[in-house]
């Protein structure tokens, strides 16, 4: 009687081991693409406005700080952006003071203390509010809020800062909503329990444990939320007045960075200055977007440093 | 003997004042009726022991004490738990009702805050804002739950990030946190080595002489080291409860008993 033979180890065959460092170098490439395509628009991008930057008469201290923005005038042209910052901040700035403390509010209510029923019916509005697309934002902001704050305020015009504000929160709110229900949704059920059964009311559980707990995600809601109000073209050239000068007041018009460029570009002709300092009003929106983002990765990991 | 099935009221003259008197308790998850309808009193400054093979019904039972059972989607209690002679499913104010009843979890669960936050969570939701007392509450906790030494230099650090053990050690200095007068220990020992468990156990007999202890374990021999009574539970039904020398007695009264405190159960 002979002894069967042992089984040889079981060994993954050559394809199957082909196949995973195959899959493996897909997903790199991936990763990879994903720098390669950032910087090639900004590369592309930046292509576009060199010659102007590096031309002798280009001042990028006027371009950046200074208020005359003058591009078709026959005499004297100047391309001073700083009011268009200014009025890309102040409406960002105004959406976000709405819609933060609105969004989270709503996202706490939503995951918290909401049946289920009602949170199904309400993600499902805010789905579609999210799905609305900007231009009809726009429309919206031209012919309904406007007339609003015209009531509300006795400003001479309805298209402001406070319009484009308030539509540009309406827009931001359903995605700091969405991403902050689904940050509070991600913290699990036992530290809710915990909490309660060391006799936390539900509210001292949110602010306490909560919030904490989900302070990333929640901090990538807003964020997120800052980025489709600080890109956001369509609905702020709509909403805001169109007029180049700093605001005074939450009543005054103004214009954004993104809805100069939308509202010029298409008469500026290909090549002239005007078309490249265009492109570089583009190259600042992206610095400023660059630089939001950074300090908001620095705010996390101090946040997670002392915590 | 104090049988499940029967509801008798409990005898007139019981040797310590009543804490806790549970009458008639069932308990349903879903259609699943896992505790059919059981009485006992806890008394006043004593160490009850709860034992019982697993799926018994004794977490379940915890957990209707201080009403977190109302957690679970779907549990449906009946009958009366009195705590001090309250009704719990009447009590006004359900919060501080889970304060008199410390509850330490078998599988430790460490909010995500920093170990001081962690015990001072409690006293906090209670209203406790003065520092200086929280900072000698904590102390004080941290101490009886034996992890003080262990984490005194680093109480600003994350209370998950701790090992098991210390985990569960954080739990009881929490669940001592908020000053209960009943304590309630589930398994306590499961993620905690001998020592520290014997450290433990002398704190609770410490304890004793200030509340009142339900020691549920799976260890039949921490029952018979520690509590005053022992309760053995099968199938959602008290068998029996008696003195702890009675239960563990050659004539206990009830055969089961003597099975499963001698090993040769199921
Ligand atoms: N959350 C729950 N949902 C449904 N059934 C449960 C739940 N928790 C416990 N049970 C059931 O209740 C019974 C008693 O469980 P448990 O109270 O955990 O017993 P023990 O603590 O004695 O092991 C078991 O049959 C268990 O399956
Ligand atoms: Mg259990």
């Amino acid at each position: 009687m002979t002894a069967p033979a042992p089984a040889p180890r079981p060994q993954r065959s050559r394809l199957e081991r082909l196949g995973e460092s195959l899959l493996e170098g897909l997903i790199r490439l991936s990763g990879v693409s994903a720098i390669v395509f950032v910087l090639a628009i900004f590369f592309f991008v930046f292509r576009e406005a060199a010659p102007v930057v590096f031309s002798r008469n280009f001042d990028l201290w006027k371009f950046l700080f200074s208020i005359e923005w003058y591009p078709t005038s026959a005499s004297n042209v100047r391309y001073g952006t700083f009011a268009l910052t200014v009025g890309s901040f102040a409406v960002t700035a105004l959406a976000m003071a709405i819609a933060v403390p609105f969004g989270l509010g709503a996202a706490i209510y939503l995951s918290e203390f909401c049946g289920r029923r009602l949170r199904e019916t309400l993600k499902i509005v805010i789905e579609l509010l999210s799905a609305i697309p900007s231009v009809v934002w726009g429309f919206i902001a031209l012919t309904v809020t406007s007339k609003l704050v015209v009531d509300a305020t006795g400003a001479a015009v309805g298209v402001n800062v406070l319009n484009g504000g308030v539509v540009l929160a309406l827009m931001s709110v359903p995605i700091i909503v969405s991403i902050g229900e689904d940050a509070l949704k991600a913290v699990p059920d036992s530290y809710r329990e915990a909490a309660l059964a060391l006799g936390a009311t539900r509210w001292q559980v949110v602010y306490r444990v909560l919030l904490p707990a989900a302070r990333n995600g929640l901090l990538a809601a807003v964020l997120l939320g800052v980025g489709r109000a600080v890109g956001e073209t369509m609905a702020v050239l709509m909403a805001t007045g169109h007029a180049v000068h700093i605001p005074g007041s939450l009543l005054d018009s103004v214009r954004t960075l993104t809805a100069n460029i939308a509202a010029e570009l298409g008469e500026a002709p290909v090549g002239s200055d005007h078309y490249r300092v265009l492109f570089l009003t583009g190259v600042l929106l992206f610095c400023i977007t660059f630089a939001v983002n950074i300090v908001a990765d620095l705010a996390i990991r101090g946040v997670r440093r002392r915590g | 003997m104090v049988n499940g099935s029967r509801t008798a009221p409990p005898p007139a003259a019981p040797a310590a004042p009543a804490r806790i008197q549970v009458a008639d308790l069932r308990l349903s998850y879903g259609d699943k009726e896992v505790i059919h309808g059981i009485s006992f009193d806890v008394r006043a400054n004593e160490i009850l022991g709860v034992i019982g093979p697993a799926q018994s019904g004794k977490s379940s039972m915890l957990r209707c004490l201080n009403r977190t059972i109302e957690f679970v989607a779907g549990a449906r209690v009946a009958g009366t738990v009195h705590v001090d002679g309250e009704d719990v499913s009447r009590t006004r104010d359900v919060h501080a009702l889970r304060r008199k009843i410390g509850m330490v979890a078998p599988l430790p669960v460490g909010l995500p805050l920093t170990i001081y936050d962690n015990v001072a969570f409690a006293p906090r939701c209670a209203g406790l804002r003065d520092r200086a007392e929280l900072d000698a509450l904590v102390e004080h906790c941290l101490r009886q739950a034996a992890l003080w030494d262990e984490v005194k230099d680093r109480l600003g650090s994350l209370g998950t990030a701790l090992s098991g053990g210390q985990q569960q050690r954080l739990t009881i200095a929490r669940a001592l946190s908020h000053r209960p007068e009943v304590l309630c220990l589930d398994e306590f020992s499961i993620a905690i080595d001998p020592v520290t468990t014997m450290r433990i156990e002398d704190v609770l007999k410490e304890l004793r002489r200030e509340i009142t202890i339900i020691l549920v374990t799976n260890l039949t021999q921490q029952a018979r080291r520690l509590a005053d009574r022992t309760m053995f539970m099968l199938n959602g039904r008290i068998v029996e409860l008696d003195r702890t020398d009675v239960v563990f007695s050659e004539q206990p009264g009830s055969r089961q008993t003597w099975d499963y405190v001698n090993g040769n159960f199921g």
